[in-house]
């Protein structure tokens, strides 16, 4: 299986023992990530690909920011599941290439990010959306799109923290990268 | 080429991990919450990417030591950062300047880089570049902020400025290292670089009513040889305090 197969809905299905990958992303889609509990590794598309290697389940992760502190908790969350599930000594390898995008992050992500209280990416990463003026960024307690920057960095290097201008609520939003 | 190229990972790896290791140095300091966790970020940012590089590094030296022995048992003369960041932080002027002075210039490199006929060199700049693109838009505002602020913070931009920036002579000259690198499609063109650096200097500065010092042309000093102003050495003896005190210390 080849990296961006399993973007879509038939993940695993053209590989050689469905039944197991199948399983295995099963088991990844219940691994949360450390800092926002209640999206998963896959949801974030952490996980990049996962096949069979001499035996082996062999697991590919890109990691979010260079110096995402939670990757080494994410693998070792990631390898702990995966043995707990009977697959035994998953090999792991961290792929910088290509850089992780929050395109990635599946629409179930995001609604549980906004059910979360943390506003999900707002539009594509492109250059443009990187460069050019804020996003319209709506609040994850009332919806009102009425809100304004506070900080370009909130509490890890993913988000920015706004502000409701409607509610008065701060909150995070996972912005495009 | 082997021996340019380790040079050059560890120059990436240094600046970018110095620079670190300075943001740090506000934790529980910064004017306002919001501005210590963005410093924090932006410095984690950093030392992420310094291992991504030093880690290249340490496998092309292939001597058996790993990225962490790169960063924390090397001496002084064998850091090979540039000498811009590791000048102390000063006030919030001083440091915004720093970190402005370099986004500016780690944006132009990061371009580059990510165009690497080596593409491991290619995907850890593409990754980086994404995040300096973050870091550069947020120091340029800083600075815009300050600069046409009020008078106090006008005035302390302009006494920051003449404190670093004769440390920006690195930033627009080359030596042969890079040049040859550049010329393996390695890296990008180091000219071009300093031109864009200076094109975007001139504008914030502009528009942050500043005016704009002459080129820095010399220095006496040169990070890249491994000659440091006395900072460094005060700046090291911290941070490898305790992997030295304690080699085998794990937690
Ligand atoms: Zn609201």
């Amino acid at each position: 299986m080849r990296p961006g197969e399993l973007i879509g809905s038939d993940r695993g299905a053209r590989a050689a023992q469905p039944g197991d990958l199948r399983q295995a992303w099963a088991v990844l889609e219940q691994v949360m990530d450390p800092e926002v509990p209640v999206v998963s590794v896959v949801d974030l598309g952490i996980v990049r690909d996962l096949d069979w290697q001499a035996g082996h389940l062999h697991v590919v992760v890109t990691p979010t920011y260079s110096g995402c502190p939670a990757t080494e908790v994410i693998e070792d969350d990631i390898r702990q599941a995966l043995e707990q599930a009977g697959f035994a000594a998953p090999k792991l390898e961290r792929k910088l290439t290509p850089a992780w995008t929050t395109d990635w992050i599946t629409d179930s992500g995001r609604e549980r990010l906004r059910a979360y209280g943390i506003a999900p990416p707002e539009g594509s990463s492109s250059k443009r959306s990187l460069l050019g003026e804020s996003p319209l960024v709506c609040c994850p307690q009332c919806g009102s799109a009425h809100t304004e920057l506070l900080s370009q960095f909130g509490s890890t290097a993913c988000k920015a923290l706004y502000r409701c201008c409607d509610c008065r609520e701060p909150f995070d939003y996972f912005k495009c990268i | 080429m082997n021996n340019d190229l380790i040079q050059y990972l560890l120059r990436l790896g240094d600046s970018a991990l110095i620079q670190g290791q300075r943001l740090c140095e506000w934790c529980g300091h910064a004017p306002a919450l919001e501005e210590e966790l963005a410093l924090m970020n932006v410095g984690l940012d950093l030392v992420g990417q310094a291992r991504n590089w030093l880690e290249y590094a340490a496998e092309l030296i292939n001597d058996g030591r790993d990225a962490d022995h790169l960063a924390f048992r090397r001496d002084e003369r064998s850091y090979r950062n540039l000498l811009l960041v590791e000048q102390p932080n000063g006030d919030f002027a001083v440091t915004m300047t720093k970190q402005f002075l370099y986004d500016a210039w780690h944006f132009q490199v990061l371009h580059g880089l990510s165009q690497s006929s080596d593409e491991r060199i290619a995907g850890i700049a593409a990754k980086g570049l994404k995040e300096v693109t973050y870091h550069l838009r947020r120091s340029s505002e800083w600075i815009e902020r300050l600069g046409d602020g009020t008078e106090e913070s006008h005035q302390r931009m302009l006494a920051a400025i003449p404190q670093v920036w004769r440390f920006t002579v690195e930033l627009v000259n080359s030596d042969e290292v890079e040049q040859r690198l550049h010329q393996a499609g390695i890296i990008g063109n180091p000219a071009e670089v300093a031109v864009a650096w200076q094109s975007k200097v001139a504008d914030i500065f502009a528009s942050a009513t500043l005016p704009v010092p002459a080129p820095a042309s010399h220095f006496y000093l040169s990070g890249r040889q491994g000659l440091h102003s006395e900072h460094l050495g005060l700046l090291l003896a911290e941070m490898q305090y305790l992997p030295r005190a304690y080699p085998d210390a794990t937690w």
